[in-house]
């Protein structure tokens, strides 16, 4: 535990410091939030779901923003590989899960934080949290998107030498994982061909989990989100410690 | 005397690139021991697999008694290591950096903080303590990284071209650092550098290592004395003529590399003007004379039949290669 704590201790240390990443990651859910909401707020109709397409936004922003600062974070550790940091956690005498682990940990922080800083905005433009239960349960599924997608991150980190193939990622992996989720409409509005793809999407239960917790509303039943998207990060976990046991320098 | 390292026809391959040669080698406790080479000899490699980072191909080597095989944890706790290529983290302080290898080394709190205090101290960087390692220079981060390498107290300590791109005060500086640790803690130092200089300062002992072989080990005296005294360079557009000139009884060794020929012998200042003399009586032409004391560089000619700087251009080729291999 005190390993994980260490490099937990590390990444939160950076993260306080990089100012502009706080900032930089904030900013694109934030834009989406605003314009995509303030602008459809009127044109959309949402049936049976209260009819206000901000308040609808918001779950996908807030897991939008723990998805992308996670999978970010797990990709880290490709700078430290060029920067040589890696090495130094690599020849102490710790084992390697300690050392994903934190990172993880570390990662997923992160990402929560950052994907709290849009629900705290969010109570300004219109969500109401009527109760401490449901919050806490968009913190779990928030928690949970922040362990899959950074565990994720440090599994294509421990393959990838250097950023050149991250762009790559980011459009074809991250972009449709996020796009396909349910984030930005509901899924039953779309035509039958396309659901059994949201249905895969596993960000879709993250979304849907934390929007039951803000707004009590779901078209997936809580339990079952909480269950694909707990085996997900359970499963990136062990996919992100196997593939990092192979990591060489 | 404690055998601190011992290391038995130690191998490693990189596909068809013998990166190191079965090497076979002991190094006693409390020695500073220079690994020599010109870049691409093997050196950091064989630094690798004593440190456990990189498995050998064939062979074993134990540190403190411990299998480097058997047992990589038990020999991480007790090395320390200083990389070639740095390895701090640019966005902690330098307290950050050296706490969070304490605590990746599970020191003890109270432990931890007093030496960091204490190594702090020694590198002269305490006052520098809560500044972001990206605002110091090439030396001051040389230095932390050696006092963050000394901060579990490791028995063995290898340092890796410590002092490659520093400025020479500041590499003279670390090299006094490194001889005081070495005497004060007791601890053994491995070290690599292709500063022959250095290494004949410092050293007590030196492995010559080239295309992943060791051809020669002793002290730096006893290499350098095994030239057979000084050392006469004479440049001439005939080397063929001077080397025949030359063959008298009092000459030591003689050898002939591209327009010079280098010959050995002891008292070599009173010999210059029977040399002069012999050539000029064969009527072979003379560039230049220059008599100097044997250095490791001329340790390393006498080898190698290059010198370093030769070495290393035809190294480069190979890298090369290497690096196209293990691309793809």
């Amino acid at each position: 535990m005190d390993i994980i704590y260490t490099i937990w201790l590390r990444n939160m240390k950076r993260y306080i410091r990089s100012k502009s990443r706080i900032i930089g990651s904030i900013s694109m859910p934030l834009f989406f939030l605003l314009f995509l909401g303030f602008g459809l707020n009127s044109v959309v109709q949402l049936p049976g779901m209260g009819g206000n397409y901000i308040v609808f936004l918001v779950p996908g922003m807030v897991a939008m923003s723990v998805m992308f600062t996670s999978v970010f974070s797990g990709i880290q550790i490709i700078w430290d590989k060029q920067f040589g940091f890696l090495k130094e956690t690599l020849v102490a005498p710790v084992s390697r899960l300690e050392i994903m682990l934190g990172q993880t940990a570390g990662g997923a922080t992160t990402a929560v934080l950052q994907g709290f800083m849009i629900l705290v905005i969010s109570l300004f433009i219109g969500l109401h949290v009527s109760d401490v239960a449901g919050f806490l349960i968009a913190l779990l599924f928030m928690v949970l998107i922040g362990i899959s997608f950074t565990a994720f991150g440090i599994a294509i980190a421990s393959r990838m030498d250097d950023m050149t193939g991250f762009q790559l990622i980011m459009n074809f992996v991250i972009f449709p994982i996020f796009g396909l989720s349910g984030a930005l409409f509901p899924i039953s509005s779309l035509p039958p061909w396309i659901a059994p793809v949201i249905l895969v999407d596993p960000l879709t239960y993250g979304v849907e989990g934390i929007r039951y917790g803000l707004t009590g509303v779901s078209q997936i039943n809580p339990v079952v989100c909480c269950a694909v998207i707990g085996g997900f990060a359970l499963a990136m976990t062990v996919a992100g410690a196997y593939l990092f046991r192979k990591i060489t320098i | 005397m404690t055998v601190a390292l011992h290391i038995q026809n130690l191998t490693r391959r990189f596909n068809d690139l013998v990166a190191v040669d079965n090497i076979s080698f002991d190094i006693d406790q409390g020695e500073i021991f220079g690994l020599l080479g010109p870049n691409g000899a093997g050196k950091t490699t064989t630094l690798s697999m004593l440190a456990t980072m990189l498995n050998p191909t064939s062979g074993s080597a134990t540190v403190n008694g411990i299998d480097i095989g058997q047992d990589p944890d038990g020999v991480r706790k007790s090395i320390g290591i200083v990389f070639q290529d740095q390895s701090l983290d640019e966005e902690l302080t330098a307290w950050e950096n050296m706490d969070f290898h304490g605590r990746l080394y599970r020191i003890p709190a109270e432990i931890r903080k007093q030496r960091i205090t204490e190594l702090l101290q020694l590198v002269e960087l305490y006052d520098r303590r809560d500044d972001i390692v990206k605002t110091f220079s090439g030396g001051m981060r040389r230095r932390l990284e050696i006092a963050r390498g000394l901060l579990h107290h490791p028995s063995v300590l290898f340092l890796d071209e410590p002092t490659l791109g520093l400025d020479p005060q500041t590499r003279n500086h670390l090299w006094t650092y490194i001889a005081t640790l070495a005497k004060e803690k007791g601890i053994t130092i491995i070290l690599t550098t292709h500063y022959m200089d250095e290494a004949d300062r410092l050293c007590n002992r030196v492995a010559i290592i080239d295309h992943g072989r060791i051809i020669a080990m002793d002290t730096p005296e006893n290499l350098k004395d095994g030239l057979g005294g000084d050392l006469v360079t004479i440049k001439s557009p005939n080397p063929a003529g001077v080397a025949e000139a030359l063959k008298e009884p009092w000459v030591a060794r003689l050898e002939t590399h591209n327009d010079e020929v280098v010959v050995s012998l002891k008292n070599a200042d009173q010999f210059v003007s029977t040399i002069v003399t012999v050539l000029n009586s064969r009527q072979v032409p003379i560039t230049s004379i220059s008599i100097h004391k044997p250095t490791l560089e001329d340790v390393f000619l006498s080898f190698t039949g290059k010198t370093i700087r030769e070495q290393e251009a035809d190294h480069k080729e190979t890298m090369r290669t290497f690096q196209r291999m293990r691309r793809h």
